[in-house]
């Protein structure tokens, strides 16, 4: 690998498609765009503080990249070309480019000659090449590998080009040299990559680190080299594969962020190449196809997709619009102009969905964009000297206080943009105002866009009678248990089915039961790298809006761009369906193509049918329809239907080959679909639109039948699309997308079980690791269920199956977890009875060839036995055992503390779970049990999670997902918050709590980090762990992870417990453990990180032999969760969400707790019954020590598939893949991280406050900060909290007063009797777990820019605070206090979602608030001063409700709390308030949320 | 499904029983009929668990959790098409089952498990009275012939499966009337005989052919049948008794359980029987055996008018709670008051019958020794037995009824015929598709798994039906 200066091709589980990177960007610019070496400097200074967010990796000097792009310093190549004796034309009139090129001189020698042939075959000329002076002395080994040669091509505009066309034949040259370079077979074409070519702009950049860009470029040691503007970004890759060409920026933009709906995007942008035509550009394009070259990269797709809208014409702003548009489906306040703007825009495109900040150059334009979301920092400060620095951290430039004019930061959706020949800056509306009133939209729109609402209406009509329509069910799949668990909870209640308890029922690949395809494939999920979005607190962003009909040519913008028949949802009725069909229009033509298939051409029937079918839509699509309806109405004895999703994903792919899928759109009319995953498969590979008839048509006879309890079955449809509504957002919020559109073809699956031959032809490039079954057993599926519905003795039951993918029926679908197998178990663990045990594991283990999971087609290679007593005895092994995390709400107190007492007693691992721990815990109990929790979670919601509760941890654990349901947020209703579970998780009572599906602090790799960092502080003795859950690229994001300097991960299986969870979400989302710690070993060897961290695996393990396997495949620790609570006594009744458990495990309920009868022996039985397993396989493979068993891979093999009718097209080689690398990497733990906390600043605050933290002695003093300086005052609290718990110390025992920028996590988790006074302003995360401390934040006095107009502290502020004060004199980013739980705090002006999901505290705004205000809260009061009349607009109503500030304590808090700011602070504006206080008062809005004013008033 | 917290909202209802003076004056059913309120909310005390240990306990795996809903919910109909989707005759199990699903019941863990039994028959009457149940012939015939030899409830569900497939099906009976055991096992008090010939009926309607008094290997020759039909299922039971042969067996007053019952059955039924009459009238009666059929003894003397009734069980009474060692959702062994006992009868445990004393060739009393049990032993569970020295007792009795089990199936000339293999258990061998060592020749029931209970002879039918079909579908024509 080590020669390529690529990624590594897939090998193993390895895929290099799932890479990812996250950064640092800024610039630095003059407005008035006057060049200067200065502001090249200043731009690399921004970069060089901004190295924590880079990463290395075992090599320490190896970078992820850095680069830059500015100007072309024309002053300085003229001079270089000088004494080249190049004769170079004026400013603007040449061009010039970075271009990397092979190590090998004869390689080199062709291509630079190929650029030269080029060059002068578009009729430009070309002038010669500069070595770019370099000095590598400082780079990494690993970098210095694939180092590539760097030159410089210089080229003259040719005589014949005009100079406004001459930007644009410099992308021809460079697309073209690309291709044709890239057909020839030269050893190192690979080093080729052209950094610019333009004549304006030049980017430098590399595989470095980001102080080392600036020695590595000896050009920038030159004061010569000036520029007006330069843009900067630091990448931080979940590798550390040498990748020169992945640095940023590229052409136009660097980008922090990720775009989540990538394949589809390229997909689409494909297809769509067959319709561009431009005559900007001409007959040229072509040749240059594929426009978006085939790259690993979402950033460079995403540059090249830009390039060419521009080149084609459209303004650089502009097409950024049309690729990121605002969230604008759903906004209130939207002018219509701008809506229509990206109405029509949605007509030609979709949406480039994920979180990103982009900074772009052209060389006259700089500027910024944010997604709709908002999920990166972007902060910029104006000086006065008419500079521009944007960075994403705030002081990553110093400035000198009195030279700032203003401090600012980027807003979700919005563009920030200076234009240096104009000399300004450019405002996001006016310069949204310009472009959304180029042309009328609007009328364009009116004019041609179709709404569905406006067709003809249809009444509803129902086809089948009961017999009928029982025979469709059956032959369509359909179970008792689908309409009564799944269906009915949909139209009921309009919400999807909840489950819990994990799944325990085999692979669809693995399962006897006939399969549904949609069975095959698992939803893909963010994790780390890109947050998730709560689609129900967050709903403003999203869009479920479809275009039907054909598209046109994106290249240009005409009035006929918006024909397009809009709906309102992907899933529509069978009436508007019929509304469809009945168009007569010319533009809407559709075609209905069915899709069943004849039962008499047996398993060639589909194969065949698709043929047909295929060419069939073709020839339509010729004929001009533009829809496409495949429908299997009309299965009959004869007549078979092909599985809906194999047909339409099928025609997507093959119309996308043929180029005229944009053509057409395609509607699936199905009887098969009729649940979340269904239509989300249906969507994701291609389908615009679904009508699930039959669906509908069991919803109407379940009705008649009062079976179903509903209104009407109009109400009952409304339910219906509502649930799906919801349900769909909720899964493409997982992977971070908010718009259906763009998650249409967007694939975000992986498939386990089907062969790489029908993926490749009809799910093309969608990851299926393990190969698996093909064509001819899907027929066979859709046989046998065919012949359910029409036996051959015609004679049927009259009824449906129970089905029994949910729970365990007897002639049901295999379940692990029988009333044997719980039996059993009870038994053994009761009765510490070993062979008992035996009797379960033999039952788990060797099924009767019901294979369930991946590890059951394992066999072990045969070995020398050695004796049992050779083996490492049981007591070590359970070391290496955990509980899951449960937190104690989900589970009873009695079950929780069981757990922890049998973990602790055995020295393994209990877990906190979500919900903190009471104190009481901490300390042993007289017998010298102990019911503290070793693992202390984090995750999103944060309750509880104070400095106490993370002293008191072994091993913090960051739950960035839960197998069962990755991506997603939880909800304990107000009802199961009792006193005491309000009391450990820092809540109220009766108070519902909601924890949402982001941590609010991790956005991307390098905020991870950062929280690493931040808990790393808090309790240095502990190991930081990262929970993640098995996924396509678990591995890569891993790696991530290890190079963040987390000292733990635990690799989550998909079919883990959970107390409740769509069924959706357990069912079909994630992968097994075995895929996820195997491709975890693999690509942590293969980066040489592997022995950095230690490795656990959970996920449905239950005996010794799964342990063994998991260790095998690279697992150092174990965690158990079922098996515990089964051997306390759970008996899998699946009803945890309802708080019914009869065995007193989950739940609250006082009289069912008393039910319980779990004992931690019952725990401990358990577990060294597995370690006495785990032992006895030892030594029948020869193994001594369980250190020597992990990652020896070799020793598995597949074993009895050959057997089974689906199985045994299965190929686990990928899995057993062990990289090639020396043989004495260790593939194990071996190595503690290096978290350089030693460097912090608290060290030297601890050494200050050495009398205060011994002897209470109060002590101040002053001290400068910057923002490299991060989680200050974290490490501060926790030696606190260790001696004194939250009691602390007393008031302002220790008072430091900071000057200067604070970097991330300033005062984080601070304890009581801390105050920190901030003269300056700070980064994101400031008073995050707030502890009882006091955090003053203020401007330095010499500021001149008026405080409350300006951004003092960064995003995210408050998260998770518990108690404490924090005074801000100027405002705040986005998502301020979000999860407060009881922080008081004055703040002058905050971003959008403030106060989210917050349930306690009190926050005063003395200024404007941004949208989406209260979203989720549901207890703690906010204080708004709405002077300006607009928070009504702005605010969330789903959970609170405005009052006026009347009750005298009310008006009492809040004045004292604005006294309290003004003596802090100074705050003029809290003066102006408290003089005028009764006028001032009356402009006061109290949000007061509805659940907490309940519980407060007693209501 | 079901109501959240049902379980701790509602308690368990038992049946309500007509009182004991009144019951024993006849030999009708005496459990009352609950209100279908009573019945919703016994209902909703199911928790629709995740592993519904109640149908694992089930031998027909009855969708129990799924009825129990239907009945909460009020849709009888849609309750009595799942119950009969498992089971063939809900009514009888409904009335006569020990209800393996109600000990393993979930609810049963930490509180009185869920009424299964009373719901399943409350479902299967009402689908009677309110007409859901129809004869619904099969649409076509295959042509096939089957013949099922014994009309218990194993061939009863047999034949009712197999012609739902479209086989034509012919059933033989060596008695006069149908039903086996059912008819002529169980006292009419616990199962009325209408509810038997109410289903032969049905099954009549359906296109069955019955034959009673033909008594297969003797009426009739097997070699014929197996000219006539292209399968044969043998469902003959395992009517051989246990004796106690020990002194004094061969005098007058001791009987085996099945010839009592079986006339009492019979004159209720107004037939006619040709053996001497025994009667429980007036006397004092020991019944032997702590079984079920011991309990129809004790209840069919009881009504007979008997003196006094003594039951004498070998083994120790039983603990009124699980053991330790006996965890749910195992079968429980624990001591039950059947309706029988409750009406009048006291127990003997961990008692022995050494001898039976006459005089005139009638008995007149027993003597019995009183019996130690050993703890039990760690592997097996079981307890040795000793005498207890000096413990001898008598007990006067002028009838003895023998209640101790079965030893398998009664060799006779049908069996002889055949050459058919036999278990070490006596009963009649068959591999895993119930096919006897005889190609086309089946067994099911408890002639091939031994005496048992009739939902479990009901599961063995509807097993064999399978094979059957399998057997039949493969056969090729000719």
């Amino acid at each position: 690998m080590s020669n390529n200066p690529l990624l590594p091709e897939s090998v193993g589980l390895y895929s290099p498609y799932t890479e990812h990177e996250s950064c640092g960007v800024g610039f630095v610019a003059d407005i008035k765009g006057r060049p200067s070496h200065q502001i090249l400097s200043d731009a690399i200074t921004v970069l060089e503080n901004m190295e924590h967010r880079g990463a290395t990796g075992s090599d320490p000097n190896t970078g992820d990249g850095a680069g830059i792009l500015l100007q072309i310093p024309d002053k300085f190549f003229r001079a270089e070309c000088e004494i080249r004796d190049i004769e170079l034309p004026a400013k603007g009139a040449y061009a010039t480019g970075v271009i990397f090129l092979p190590k090998l001189p004869e390689d080199r020698h062709i291509l630079e000659t190929m650029c030269e042939h080029e060059v002068n075959l578009a009729g430009q000329k070309f002038l010669g090449w500069r070595d770019v002076p370099r000095d590598n002395s400082e780079i990494g080994e690993t970098a210095k590998l694939v180092e590539p040669v760097m030159k410089q091509i210089i080229i003259a505009r040719g005589k014949n080009t005009r100079p406004e066309k001459f930007e644009r034949e410099l992308y021809f040259i460079r697309k073209k040299i690309w291709l044709k370079i890239n057909k020839t077979e030269i050893p190192q074409k690979n080093y080729f990559y052209i950094c610019s070519l333009s004549n304006k702009i030049i980017v430098y950049k590399g595989q470095l680190r980001a102080i080392q860009l600036r020695n590595y470029f000896l050009d920038f040691q030159n004061p010569e080299v000036e520029s007006a503007m330069a843009l900067v970004h630091s990448r931080y890759s979940t590798n550390t594969f040498p990748t020169w060409s992945l640095a940023h920026p590229y052409r136009m933009i660097a980008h922090n962020g990720e775009v989540n709906t990538l394949r589809g995007n390229v997909n689409k942008f494909n297809a769509r190449e067959h319709q561009f035509s431009s005559k900007k550009i001409g007959d040229k394009l072509k040749s240059v196809y594929p426009i978006v070259a085939p790259s690993r990269s979402d950033s460079a797709t995403f540059d090249n997709a830009l390039e060419l809208l521009v080149i084609s014409g459209r303004p650089l702003p502009h097409a950024l619009m049309m690729m990121i548009p605002e969230a604008w489906e759903g906004d209130k306040n939207m002018s219509e102009t701008k809506k229509a703007f990206y109405r029509y825009h949605s007509s030609l495109m979709e949406p480039w969905d994920g979180p990103s900040a982009i900074s772009f150059s052209d060389g006259r334009y700089i500027g910024s964009i944010l997604d709709r979301n908002g999920l990166r920092p972007a902060r910029y400060w104006k000086t006065k000297d008419g500079r521009i620095i944007m960075a994403s951290e705030a002081g990553a430039l110093p400035v000198e206080n009195k030279d700032i004019e203003s401090k600012g930061r980027l807003q979700p959706g919005k563009i920030f943009i200076i234009d240096t020949e104009e000399g300004r800056i450019i405002e996001d509306s006016e310069l949204k105002e310009k472009y959304t009133n180029q042309k009328p939209y609007a009328e364009w729109i009116k004019e041609n866009m179709v709404e569905l609402s406006s067709l003809a209406k249809v009444e509803p009509t129902f086809e089948f009678d009961d017999q009928t329509l029982l025979v469709q069910q059956k032959a369509f799949g359909y179970s008792y248990e689908d309409i009564k668990a799944i269906l009915t909870p949909m139209v009921e209640q309009g919400i999807e089915a909840t489950g819990a308890m994990g799944i325990d029922i085999p692979l669809a690949v693995l399962s006897d039961k006939p399969q549904l395809l949609f069975n095959y494939f698992k939803q893909l999920f963010a994790q780390v790298t890109n947050p998730p979005i709560d689609p129900i607190r967050e709903e403003v962003i999203m869009g479920e809006q479809m275009l039907l009909g054909a598209e046109g040519n994106m290249l240009v913008e005409t009035p006929e761009q918006a024909i397009r028949l809009s709906i309102p949802r992907p899933v529509l009725t069978s009436c508007e369906l019929q509304q469809i069909k009945n168009i007569s229009n010319d533009n809407f033509k559709s075609k209905t193509i069915s899709i069943l298939f004849d039962k008499s051409d047996k398993f060639y029937g589909i194969k065949k049918r698709l043929t047909a079918l295929f060419r069939e839509a073709s020839a339509a699509i010729k004929e001009g329809y533009s829809i496409i309806i495949l429908s299997d109405r009309g299965v009959s004895e004869e007549k078979a239907a092909i599985p809906s999703l194999l047909a339409s994903s099928g025609l997507h792919h093959y119309l996308t080959r043929k180029g005229t899928r944009t053509l057409a759109s395609i509607i699936v009319e199905t009887g098969e679909a009729f649940e979340l995953h269904h239509f989300a498969t249906l969507i994701g590979y291609g389908a615009n639109a679904i009508n699930p008839y039959l669906a509908h048509e069991t919803i109407h006879s379940e009705i008649e039948n009062g079976n179903i309890e509903v209104k009407d079955y109009e109400t009952a449809i409304l339910n219906y699309q509502k649930a799906i509504r919801k349900g769909l957002f909720k899964i493409i919020s997982k992977m971070g997308i908010s718009t259906i559109q763009s998650y249409c073809s967007a694939q975000i699956f992986e498939a386990i079980g089907l062969s790489d031959e029908l993926v490749q032809e009809y799910f093309t490039a969608t990851p299926s690791r393990i190969g698996g079954i093909g064509i001819k057993i899907i027929t066979n599926e859709a046989l046998q269920r065919h012949a359910l519905a029409f036996p051959k003795n015609k004679t049927s039951d009259g009824i449906l199956a129970t089905g029994g993918n949910y729970k365990w029926t007897s002639k049901g679908e295999f379940h692990q977890w029988s009333p044997d197998t719980v039996n059993l178990l009870q038994q053994a663990v009761r009765e510490n009875n070993y062979s008992k045990f035996k009797e379960f594991s033999n039952l788990i283990n060797k099924s009767k060839g019901n294979f369930t999971s991946i590890r059951d087609i394992l066999e072990f290679r045969k070995r020398k036995p050695i004796d049992i007593d050779e083996v490492e005895p049981v007591e070590s092994i359970v070391t290496r055992f955990a509980t899951g995390a449960m937190s104690y709400g989900s589970i009873s107190k009695e079950a929780h503390e069981t757990l922890a007492i049998a973990m602790n007693r055995l020295g393994g691992f209990s877990n906190t779970g979500e919900g903190g721990e009471d104190k009481s815990r901490f300390s042993k109990e007289e017998n010298g049990d102990s019911k503290r929790s070793r693992i202390k979670q984090v995750a999103q919601g944060r309750f509880g999670v104070s400095i106490e509760y993370l002293v008191n941890a072994d091993q913090i654990q960051i739950k960035i997902a839960q197998g069962a349901k990755p991506g997603e947020g939880g909800q304990l209703p107000g009802h199961k918050v009792s006193k005491e579970i309000a009391k450990t998780r820092g809540t109220t009572p009766g108070v519902g709590l909601i924890s949402p599906p982001p941590h609010h602090d991790i956005y991307s790799i390098e905020d991870l980090k950062q929280l690493i960092h931040d808990l790393k502080n808090a309790n240095p003795e502990a190991d930081i762990s990262v929970k993640l859950v098995s996924e396509i690229g678990v591995g890569t994001i891993a790696a991530g992870v290890v190079k963040g300097k987390a000292d733990h991960i635990l690799i989550s299986g998909y079919d883990g417990g959970t107390g409740a969870s769509p069924q959706t979400s357990i069912k079909h989302t994630g992968l097994p453990l075995e895929l996820g710690i195997a491709e975890t070993q693999q690509v942590l060897i293969m980066n040489n990180l592997r022995e950095r961290v230690r490795l656990q695996v959970d996920g449905q393990i239950k005996t010794g032999r799964h342990v063994v396997i998991a260790a095998l495949l690279g697992a150092d620790e174990f965690g158990f969760a079922t098996p515990a609570l089964v051997s306390m006594g759970c008996v899998l009744q699946r009803n945890c969400h309802l708080n019914t458990c009869s065995v007193g495990i989950a739940t609250q309920d006082p009289e069912l707790r008393n039910m319980f009868k779990g004992k931690p022996e019952h725990v401990i039985n358990y577990f060294n019954f597995v370690a006495e397993e785990v032992r006895e396989i030892m030594a029948k493979f020869g193994f001594k020590t369980f250190d020597d068993m992990i990652g020896r891979v070799d020793l598995l093999e597949t074993a009895g598939i050959k057997h089974h009718w689906k199985a045994k097209g299965l190929d686990i080689t990928s899995i057993l893949h062990r990289p090639d690398v020396p043989r004495n990497t260790l593939v194990r733990h071996g190595l503690k991280q290096d978290h350089g906390i030693e460097l912090a600043l608290d060290n030297e605050l601890i050494s200050a406050c050495r009398n205060a933290l011994s002897k209470s002695e109060p002590v101040r003093f002053s001290v400068d900060i910057n923002n490299t300086n991060r989680s200050v005052g974290t490490m501060l609290s926790s030696r606190i909290a260790k001696k004194y718990g939250m009691i602390g110390l007393s008031e302002n025992t220790i008072q430091i007063d900071f000057i200067g920028t604070a970097g991330q996590s300033f005062g984080a988790f601070l304890a009581k009797g801390i105050t920190f006074n901030l003269e300056g302003d700070a980064n994101d995360y400031v008073g995050k777990g707030l502890s009882g401390g006091r955090i003053i934040i203020v401007p330095q006095e010499d500021s001149t820019f008026k405080p409350e107009e300006n951004i003092i502290i960064g995003n995210v502020v408050l998260y998770g605070a518990i108690a404490g004060e924090m005074y801000i004199r100027g405002q705040a980013g986005e998502r301020f206090a979000v999860r407060n739980s009881g922080a008081k705090t004055v703040v002058e002006g905050i971003g959008d979602h403030g106060c989210e999901y917050m349930t306690g505290g009190r926050v005063v705004v003395l200024g404007d608030v941004g949208k989406n205000f209260a979203a989720g809260m549901s207890g703690g009061i906010a204080y708004i001063w709405d002077k300006s009349k607009n928070f009504r607009k702005q605010y969330n109503p789903e959970m609170v409700e405005l009052f006026d500030v009347e009750s005298d304590s009310d008006i009492e808090e809040l004045k004292t709390l604005i006294e309290n700011h003004k003596s802090f602070t100074s705050s003029t504006v809290a003066e102006k308030i408290l003089s005028n206080w009764d006028d001032s008062l009356s402009q006061f809005i109290k949000v007061y949320p509805t659940d907490y004013r309940r519980v407060m008033e007693g209501k | 499904m079901g109501e959240v917290k049902g379980y701790l909202k509602y308690d368990r209802l038992e049946l309500k029983k007509e009182a004991v003076e009144s019951r024993i004056k006849h030999y009708r059913e005496f459990l009352l009929p609950q209100s279908e309120e009573d019945l919703k909310t016994q209902g909703a005390r199911c928790m629709d668990c995740g592993i519904p240990f109640c149908q694992s306990g089930c031998p027909v795996d009855n969708l129990i959790p799924e009825w129990n809903d239907l009945v909460y919910k009020n849709k009888w109909e849609d309750a009595a098409k799942r119950l009969l989707s498992t089971n063939n005759f809900p009514e009888f199990t409904g009335r006569v089952c020990p209800a393996p699903c109600e000990t393993s019941c979930v609810v049963n863990i930490n509180k009185p498990a869920v009424t299964i039994k009373n719901i399943e028959k409350a479902i299967i009457e009402k689908a009677f009275k309110n007409g859901y149940i129809k004869a619904t012939p099969p649409e076509t015939r295959t042509g096939k012939q089957v013949a099922i030899i014994g009309s218990g409830p194993a061939g009863l569900a047999a034949a009712e499966q197999l012609n739902k497939l479209g086989h034509s099906i012919t059933v033989f009976e060596k008695n006069e009337v149908l039903g086996g055991l059912l008819t002529l096992g169980i006292p009419d008090y616990k199962l009325d005989k209408s509810i038997v010939q109410r289903r032969v009926d049905l099954m009549k309607a359906e296109g069955i052919t019955f034959k009673t008094n033909t008594n297969i290997g003797k009426d009739v020759k097997i070699s014929q049948l197996k000219e006539e039909f292209n399968a044969i299922v043998l469902c003959g039971g395992a009517e051989d008794p246990r004796d106690l042969n020990v002194e004094g067996r061969d005098l007058d007053g001791i009987h085996f359980a099945m010839d009592f019952l079986r006339q009492q059955n019979r004159r209720n039924g107004n037939r006619t029987f040709v053996e001497a009459e025994i009667s429980a009238k007036g006397k004092n009666v020991v019944v032997i055996g702590g079984g079920d059929t011991g309990s129809d003894c004790i209840g069919t003397s009881i009504r007979q008018g008997a003196k006094s009734v003594v039951n004498f069980e070998l083994m120790p009474q039983p603990p009124t709670e699980r053991a330790a060692h006996n965890p749910w959702p195992e079968w429980p062994s624990i001591d039950r008051i059947s309706t029988s006992i409750e009406e009048g009868c006291k127990r003997e445990f961990a008692v022995m019958t050494k001898a039976f004393v006459g005089k005139a060739g009638q008995v007149e009393k027993l003597k019995v020794v009183r019996l130690d049990f050993g703890a039990p032993d760690p592997k097996t569970g079981r307890r040795a037995m000793s005498e207890i020295p000096n413990s001898e007792i008598e007990v006067g009795a002028d009838l003895v009824i023998l209640a101790m089990g079965y030893l398998g199936v009664v060799r006779n000339n049908l069996l002889d015929e055949l050459q058919i293999a036999m278990d070490k258990k006596n009963n009649v061998n068959a591999d895993n598709n119930y096919m006897t060592n005889l190609d086309g020749i089946f067994t099911a029931g408890d002639m091939r798994s031994g005496q048992s209970i009739v939902v479990r002879a009901i599961n063995e039918g509807r097993t064999v039906a399978e094979s059957v079909d399998k057997y039949l579908s493969e056969l090729k024509t000719g």
